[in-house]
């Protein structure tokens, strides 16, 4: 029987925490790009226009009926012009950005009636009335579901792997491809995800504590 | 084949309002508010039937009636929280729900119409809808620097004198979930006192508050009618306050003005069968 070769995990660490560094890149830049077209759908969700509402239905409706691995390929083939990394993060970050929409949109939904009646009754342009009333007020609602959007994204991240970004998983399997030792880098990259994301969501829940008013 | 009268017509007709102009009433005469024919329905539901009255420039009027029989529809329709079904609300002699066209009819209002329209009106509700994630002082300072273009330091300082006017001095720096509900709803009214208001409506504002704090409240709202030539329109179950405060009272049943005079009359001779009933089940 095999057993777990230290030496070996040993070997391996700097290779997979040069992936990690990659890993948090585009965790960290895929969230802000679902934060921040997230929001901006949601707002657009609400236009009482239908000439932007159905478009933007649509579309959602497409990214999230189809793979994330798909969705990777698809884009990794049309925009080959465009470094892996950056059609990676732009991918995650649109993709995710269908979902934090809906999360924004629960929480604009729970602001009550009484806020956008009160801003009217001051006169509050539509613009100040969403930027100094409604969002300060949904976003604190849904930062901890926001939070959790984006560890679930984290750990979604090897998907990378499969257009060539040079992510911890994949330097995992590049090491244990080169040196037989998948065991040891695959557990090694698993223990990295563990260490990372278990105390962000312990974070999250105490944030999530803190807010609740 | 029988004449008729072409339905497109019809539509077109009903659409654009075509009202007589404003009576050439002289400039004081002139009602400040004059409801005129407004009917408000939600589906089926008739909530205001065709509903005529004014409030002269400076009034006082109290709104009373049995619950659900659309007082409260009438403040929603004139801060223009609601849109009405048919008939024309004027404010100042122009239209408040309708937006004149080029050729002297009245269309239904735009959003562009509405938000200058509704700067003359305030509104303080029955839950007092402060904004909770902003400070007191805030809450007052909001509109006034971002509606009215008011610097900030000037607008923190008429803040001041209207929470010091409130009996809320101490409190600029406090959220509203840490004061009361009778302290929120003097936050409130110093909040649409903030927007310099001609017309001032008040929305049942005692009906949310436990009953030690109503006292307060409609002290601080008697100061502002006798003190200031703001024109109120109250909706309130508080008949003492009627009595005390308003010139007018109007009594409502099923969306129709049933009967209108001063406090004195209503409450000791009422014409109505309707008004006798409903105010002995009240007081």
């Amino acid at each position: 029987m095999n057993g777990f070769d230290w030496s070996a995990a040993r070997d391996a660490l700097p290779l997979v925490l040069e992936g990690f560094e990659v890993t948090l890149l585009a965790t960290v830049l895929g969230t802000l790009v679902a934060a921040v077209l997230g929001l901006a759908i949601a707002i657009a969700g609400r236009a009482p226009s239908r000439f932007v509402t159905v478009p933007v239905r649509v579309v959602m409706e497409f990214i999230r009926s189809t793979p994330l691995l798909v969705q990777l390929v698809g884009a990794a083939a049309l925009f080959t012009f465009v470094e892996p990394l950056t059609i990676g993060i732009v991918v995650l970050g649109i993709h995710y950005s269908t979902y934090t929409s809906e999360v924004y949109r629960a929480g604009i939904d729970g602001v009550p009636k009484g806020q956008w009646e009160a801003c009217r009754a001051l006169s509050l342009s539509p613009r100040r009335t969403w930027q100094a009333v409604i969002l300060p007020q949904a976003v604190r609602n849904v930062l901890p579901a926001l939070g959790n959007y984006a560890i679930s994204m984290f750990k979604e991240t090897p998907f990378l792997a499969v257009i060539t970004v040079q992510e911890m998983v994949f330097e995992a399997r590049k090491y244990g491809a080169d040196h037989f030792a998948y065991t040891e880098a695959f557990t090694l990259a698993g223990l990295v995800f563990l260490v990372a994301s278990y105390p962000t969501s312990l974070l999250m829940r105490k944030l999530e504590k803190r807010l609740g008013h | 084949m029988a004449t008729e009268p072409l339905p497109l017509q019809k539509t077109a007709a009903a659409a654009a309002v075509d009202i007589a102009p404003v009576p050439a009433t002289s400039q004081t005469g002139r009602p400040l508010v004059r409801f005129d024919n407004v009917v408000k329905r939600y589906g089926d539901h008739v909530v205001l039937d065709g509903l005529d009255f004014s409030v002269r420039r400076g009034e006082n009027v109290t709104l009373i009636g049995p619950s659900g029989s659309g007082k409260t529809t009438i403040l929603r329709l004139l801060m223009t929280l609601e849109k009405v079904s048919d008939g024309v609300i004027w404010v100042d002699g122009d239209p408040l729900s309708h937006t004149r066209a080029p050729d002297g009819s009245l269309r239904p209002a735009t959003e562009k119409h509405l938000r200058k329209a509704r700067k003359k009106i305030g509104m303080v509700f029955q839950q007092f809808n402060l904004f909770p994630h902003m400070k007191v002082l805030q809450n007052i300072t909001e509109a006034p620097v971002s509606v009215l273009g008011m610097g900030r330091d000037e607008a923190e300082t008429r803040a001041r004198e209207l929470l010091d006017l409130v009996g809320l001095s101490g409190k600029t720096d406090a959220h509203p979930s840490q004061l009361s509900g009778g302290q929120q709803q003097r936050v409130a009214i110093a909040r649409a006192l903030a927007m310099q208001p001609e017309i001032l409506l008040l929305d049942e504002v005692t009906s949310a508050l436990d009953p030690e704090l109503v006292a307060g409240v409609l002290e601080l709202l008697s100061d502002i009618a006798r003190n200031t030539d703001i024109t109120m329109l109250c909706v309130t179950h508080e008949m003492n306050f009627a009595r005390d405060v308003s010139e007018t009272v109007l009594m409502f049943d099923a969306g129709r003005v049933i009967e209108s005079g001063s406090p004195e009359k209503i409450f000791t001779d009422p014409a109505h069968e309707r008004t006798r009933e409903f105010l002995t089940a009240v007081l």
